[in-house]
């Protein structure tokens, strides 16, 4: 027997996809600008760099060249242009790497519940003990020259602890939920529970979590350049450089001064962005 | 005044919280809770050890290409690192003497380790203090007039900039800091600490100035903002909103109900910067050569000197465990809720 | 003080102690939209006068108007609140005071009850502090004198008066104590109005009747005139002595509760009162189509017309003014008196029989159930018929979502026989037979937890089917649109996602997402709980079509006993984990055995 009843008037209006509610946030839209800015610019400033890489163009720390020469003479304008690539690389395969295992891990241990929440989170305390960079510098101690996919697994194994906190939070708040108990009522496989009825509802706060993480990955690799553990001690590396013309500081301020901008610039566009989205996705449904 | 008539039994339900044994849950919590911290610890060390000694090579690190040529050191350094033992006797050799008082020899001087570290511990702390003392009041202090203009024009842009400095890596900071302070721009304060040895850093008050404003600029915007939103969710609650329609002055609205509600998450913030801190310094330290265990640990392990890496790093992990249980501590004693929990 | 305009009749009133209300209008800044338009109310002092809305009424809004506090968004535009100043004997307008003054009568002169008892309370501070606060900042009395005061609140409300009790936090308290602690909070400086804003949802029948009976009697005693607003209209023919009806901002009706009662006049209060049910008597329960339109999306002329059975072409242009009908009784509707008499018996149906020869398809034998250590269900036996509906009928703690849960297989740790068809059932869903999962389906308590926000209508409806190998594709989709049909949602919304619909839209779709397992019994927990008077009722009227034209049976979870006299076959009634007394509906609430059950039933507002 059919209801009688007229169907209803019309449901709320569509609401929109994330990434356009994203975009109305102001600092998320000046924060991906800028973001995407930079790295056109990280990715296209070479071919336009004046000078070669390892190219010398003048006496050390003279002021020839927008921004005058470094420690050995290479144009700091052109090493500049070179210096980001592969701190992006590696920051965002780190970011990308720390979320996945941090993800799996932090909704493993919520959706799990009871024992096996305890144990892991126990063992996620240990590596939060350590603070970031303490972690990469531990294991740099007994490794000479550290190849790149070395940076990437400590800066990424770094992140995932804190990524499985943040993880674990918001799953916690969607497993106690009524429509993933009436999937698993329904009998549905676990990992189909996880990955359809969990995942999708968690995508707003672990993208702001994304963003952060990467804002943390740019400081963390440059401040690894910093301190002068980079792969290749020639290449141009924006954190290396701070550190190779450090001695100049008072007189040829731009070999410090203008990488420091560059990350400066970048860190706020990410962090901005992050923030963006961490609003959009405060502003759901 | 009348009765109200055939009320059941007012006691109803909620029986009140016996202090006798009220004493006795509280220490075995506090057990529970020091264990817990204890064996975190344990597992960090494993993970230091492990991390240093199976991970690569030290003493191929050091020597480099010496490694074959150079028999007498190679053979000293390992002798230092008991490196013809296994792997399980070294962990439990070094963890004795660890905790026995005697962690080591340094790869790079022969020195113990101990003697080196313990002068640059108590520099660190010193930063640390100092710059939590300015962090909190500041951040507190800027939380509150944010959310006095809460989403008005000066709020917004308060946000903004402690959203942009939120972002900057501490050592960033410091340069930019040095660059107009120190060396370009203005010049009122020198751009590292040279103590003199014997000195200690705080003898010259104007060399602190510049590392403690560092620091303070990492972390406050991180705090502030999370006092605001804490402080802002707790002027839109319920409880506020009723001490408002029973008419209490705003002020003591703001005093009494929304601060005190706002103090624990704000407690837990500021311990989990603290604890930040205690990574922070690493970088700040080697920036303006400050001789603290952050310092201390970056030349460690240039050097590749296992011994002191080790111990740098449990001290610094040590700290944060401990500044992570007083953290629990102190909140759960100012939220009632959570204390008369325990008692029970 | 300002100067004040006021009729000579509602000077009367005010003059006595009461308020007055006049041409009140809340708008929404920055949208030139009125949350609620045209209020005018009349508060005699000792008397209640119950405001009754659905969500979305605006009833909470001029509740708290009356304190001259608008919540953020909106703001008073419009209208006067007048009310006697204490000392001067002069009409006040408090929505003109300036702000310093206003803050000065809340509290004292106009005081208010929330509605959430948990949050109401600070949980930092005790609540012997809490109660004096106000006293004590505006320097009334000595601190020996407010003390004592705060005593005699609390033993007026029924609470214990010690020092231990004054020293507790807001947590140490049941919820019935801490409703009791804000009314002495209230009481204390003793103010002239009191508006309460449902203060009574969320708690025990009993403790509810209690908490009624405490304000009844406090307002009579100190003539104070209190404002009542609320969603129930069986609380309101309690305990009001006048009632007025809100819909979409407007008040629809007014008058003395007798008159509303014995002879509603405005379509919509006609509605309400179908819609509910009785305890005396089973009936037949109706909802109203469509959905109250919120603020901005009001239609022209009558806002009721869209969903009016009574509606003509008038009705859609021209807005009504209030009419009086009878002495004291106002109307807002262009055809009052046009529509016939009211009979509360229309839509009285017979009782089920008790008579009728069941066919068990589940019973549940020596069930107990334990969270972890603690035994919360104790040897629970009962069964239930093909085509039959069993209630589970106890207060909060009594049980029933417990067992619900555990029938359903969503909570395993129980010991017991759960046999379906004569097959025995295993402890949890995961375990039991695919066949078994889907013949036995379970409806959530809340709609807005039970759908995957992120899922669209169709991928909710058709999961079941493509997971018990039901239908696939194409086939799938026409049977989804066939199932919303049943349950009267449009196929417009196919593939709307689930965060756009209102609560009873989505309960309709948990429906239908059970009914697309086609099983033989479905365990309601509580579904109608958390939606409005008139959703439940629309709910109600499909459950009943569907039980008569499938034969599933339902295993029915409410606290309301009025609904389980409308709805249910056999009742079972628990306490404390315990089932108390069970049996037909008829004979166990027309002659109940247990004191439990006559307390129950005697709690249990009466509409008839």
């Amino acid at each position: 027997m059919t209801a009688t009843a007229n169907p209803p008037a019309a449901a709320k209006p569509k609401s929109d996809s994330f990434f356009r509610k994203a975009l109305r946030q102001k600092r998320f839209t000046f924060g991906f600008t800028v973001t995407l800015i930079l790295i056109a610019f990280v990715l296209l400033a070479p071919h336009f760099a004046p000078y070669g890489e390892r190219e010398t163009a003048g006496l050390p720390f003279s002021k020839d060249g927008v921004f005058g020469t470094d420690y050995l003479g290479q144009d700091v304008l052109s090493r500049l242009m070179y210096g980001g690539q592969s701190i992006l690389l590696i920051s965002v395969l780190a970011t990308a790497l720390g979320m996945v295992v941090g993800i799996l891990i932090g909704v493993i241990a919520a959706y799990s519940g009871g024992w096996w929440d305890e144990v892991i989170m126990r063992g996620n305390d240990v590596l939060l003990a350590f603070p970031q960079i303490l972690l990469a510098l531990v294991v740099l101690t007994a490794i000479r020259e550290p190849k790149s996919w070395v940076i990437i697994v400590l800066v990424g194994a770094s992140h995932a602890p804190r990524v499985a906190r943040v993880a674990r939070g918001v799953a916690l708040g969607i497993v106690s939920r009524d429509f993933v108990v009436a999937a698993e009522a329904l009998g549905e496989k676990r990992s189909r529970v996880i990955l359809a009825e969990v995942l999708p509802n968690m995508t707003g706060p672990l993208l702001a979590e994304a963003g952060l993480r990467l804002t943390y990955s740019i400081g963390l690799v440059a401040a690894l350049g910093f301190l002068g553990f980079a792969t290749d001690t020639g290449a141009a590396n924006w954190g290396l450089m701070m550190k190779e013309n450090q001695l100049a500081l008072s007189t040829q301020p731009w070999g410090v001064v203008a990488p420091v901008l560059m990350i400066a610039i970048f860190t706020i566009a990410t962090n901005l962005m992050a923030d963006g989205l961490a609003q959009a996705s405060q502003k759901g449904d | 005044m009348t009765q109200v008539a055939t009320l059941p039994d007012p006691l109803e339900e909620v029986a009140p919280p016996r202090g006798h044994s009220g004493g006795a849950a509280w220490a075995l919590w506090l057990l529970r809770r020091l264990g817990l911290a204890v064996l975190t610890l344990w597992l960090v060390s494993v993970l230091v050890f492990v991390a240093t000694a199976a991970l690569g090579d030290p003493v191929r690190a050091i020597l480099g290409k010496d490694f074959d040529a150079n028999v007498a050191r190679r053979e000293q350094l390992q002798g230092l690192l008991n490196s013809d033992h296994s792997l399980v006797w070294r962990y439990f050799h070094w963890l004795g003497g660890l905790l026995s008082g005697d962690p080591g020899t340094s790869l790079a001087n022969q020195q113990p380790v101990w003697g080196q570290v313990s002068a640059n511990v108590v520099n660190t702390l010193v930063l640390v203090l100092l710059a939590a003392l300015v962090m909190i009041p500041v951040a507190f202090g800027i939380a509150m007039i944010s959310s006095h203009y809460r989403r008005k024009r000066p709020d917004t842009v308060i946000q903004t900039i402690l959203l942009a400095l939120a972002g900057i890596p501490e050592f960033v900071i410091g340069i930019l800091l040095v660059s107009v302070f120190s060396t370009s721009v203005f010049h009122w304060f020198p751009a590292v600490s040279l103590p003199a040895p014997g000195e200690r850093p705080w003898d010259q008050p104007k060399a602190m100035v510049l590392p403690v404003l560092t620091l303070v600029l990492a972390v406050a915007p991180y705090v502030s903002r999370i006092v605001r939103a804490t402080l802002l969710e707790v002027l839109d609650s319920d409880y506020v909103e009723l001490a408002r329609l029973k008419g209490i002055p705003e002020n003591v609205v703001m005093r009494k109900h929304a601060l005190l509600n706002a103090i624990v998450p704000g407690i837990q913030v500021i311990a989990l910067q603290l604890a930040w801190l205690a990574g922070g310094v690493v970088l700040v330290e080697t920036l303006f050569n400050y001789p603290g265990v952050g310092f201390q640990l970056v030349d460690a392990v240039r050097n590749h000197d296992v011994p002191m890496v080790q111990l740098l790093s449990m001290i610094i992990a040590g700290v944060y465990v401990l500044v992570n249980l007083v953290a629990d501590l102190l909140s759960i004693l100012l939220t009632p809720r959570a204390r008369t929990a325990i008692s029970s | 003080m300002t100067d004040v305009t006021a009729t000579t009749q509602e000077l009367k009133v005010v003059s006595k102690g009461g308020l007055v209300v006049e041409d009140l209008e809340v708008s929404l800044t920055g949208r030139g939209v009125d949350v609620v338009d045209d209020i005018d109310l009349v508060l005699a002092p000792g008397e209640v006068v119950g405001l009754v809305g659905e969500s979305g009424s605006g009833k909470t809004t001029v509740g708290t108007s009356l304190l001259g506090y608008s919540r953020a968004g909106a703001f008073i535009s419009a209208g006067k609140v007048l009310i006697e100043d204490r000392t001067s004997g002069a009409v006040r307008d408090v929505l003109k005071l300036p702000w310093k003054e206003v803050r000065q009568l809340r509290g004292e002169e106009i005081a208010y009850v929330p509605q959430d008892p948990a949050s109401a309370l600070n949980p930092s501070i005790r609540i012997g502090k809490q109660i004096v606060e106000l006293l004590e900042l505006r320097g009334i009395g000595t601190a020996a004198s407010r003390l004592q005061g705060a005593r005699d609140g609390l033993a007026e409300v029924g609470l214990p008066t010690d020092d231990e009790f004054l020293r507790r936090y807001a947590h140490q308290l049941s919820g019935g104590q801490v409703q009791r602690v804000a009314l002495a909070m209230a009481f204390l400086p003793k103010p002239k109005v009191l508006v309460l804003d449902e203060p009574t949802t969320g708690l025990d029948v009993t403790t509810q009747k209690m908490v009624l009976d405490t304000m009844a009697e406090l307002c009579r005693s100190h003539g104070v005139s209190a404002l009542y607003v609320t969603h129930d209209l069986a609380v309101v023919a309690n305990i009001a002595d006048r009632v007025a009806v809100m819909y979409a901002g407007q008040i629809a009706e007014l008058g003395p509760r007798d008159a509303i009662f014995a002879n509603p006049s405005h379509p919509y209060t006609r509605a309400l009162l179908d819609s509910i049910p009785h305890l005396s008597q089973a009936r037949a329960l109706k909802g109203i189509p469509g959905r109250t339109p919120s603020p901005g999306s009001r239609p022209e002329g009558c806002r009721f017309n869209t969903r009016c059975s009574f509606v003509v072409d008038a009705c859609r242009t021209t807005v009504p003014e209030l009419r009086t009908i009878a002495p004291d009784h106002q109307v807002r509707c262009l055809r009052a008196g046009e529509i016939g008499a009211w009979d509360i018996n229309i839509g009285t149906v017979p009782d089920s029989d008790p008579g009728k020869l069941r066919d068990v398809i589940l019973s549940v034998d020596g069930l107990n159930v334990f969270y972890g250590r603690k035994q919360v269900v104790h040897d629970v036996t009962f069964d239930l018929g093909k085509g039959e509906v069993v209630a589970l009928v106890g207060e909060s703690g009594s049980g029933k979502t417990t067992i619900s849960r555990s029938v359903g297989g969503l909570h395993k740790e129980w010991t017991g026989t759960l046999m379906f068809e004569g097959r025995e059932l295993a402890r949890s869903a995961r375990k039991r037979s695919a066949e078994d999962r889907r013949r036995i389906q379970y409806i959530f308590q809340n709609p807005y937890l039970s759908l995957n926000p992120r899922l669209t209508i169709e991928q909710i409806i058709r999961r079941p089917m493509e997971l018990f190998g039901l239908a696939k594709g194409k086939n799938a989709t026409d049977r989804v649109l066939e199932l919303m049909e049943q349950v009267a949602l449009g196929s417009q919304m196919l593939r709307y996602q689930a965060s756009r619909l209102s609560g009873g839209e989505r309960q309709r779709v948990a429906i239908a997402r059970a009914l697309a397992a086609e099983p033989d019994v479905m365990i309601c927990d509580e579904i109608t709980s958390a939606l409005d008077v008139s959703v439940q009722g629309s709910i109600v009227e499909l459950l009943e079509g569907l039980r008569q034209s499938r034969g599933i049976s339902m295993l029915f979870v409410t606290h309301n006993l009025a609904l389980v006299r409308s709805i249910a076959t056999r009742v079972e009634i628990l306490q404390a984990g315990k089932v108390v007394e069970a049996g037909p509906v008829v004979t166990v609430m027309e002659t109940p055995h247990e004191d439990y059950t006559k307390k129950l039933l005697s709690n249990s507002p009466r509409i008839d």
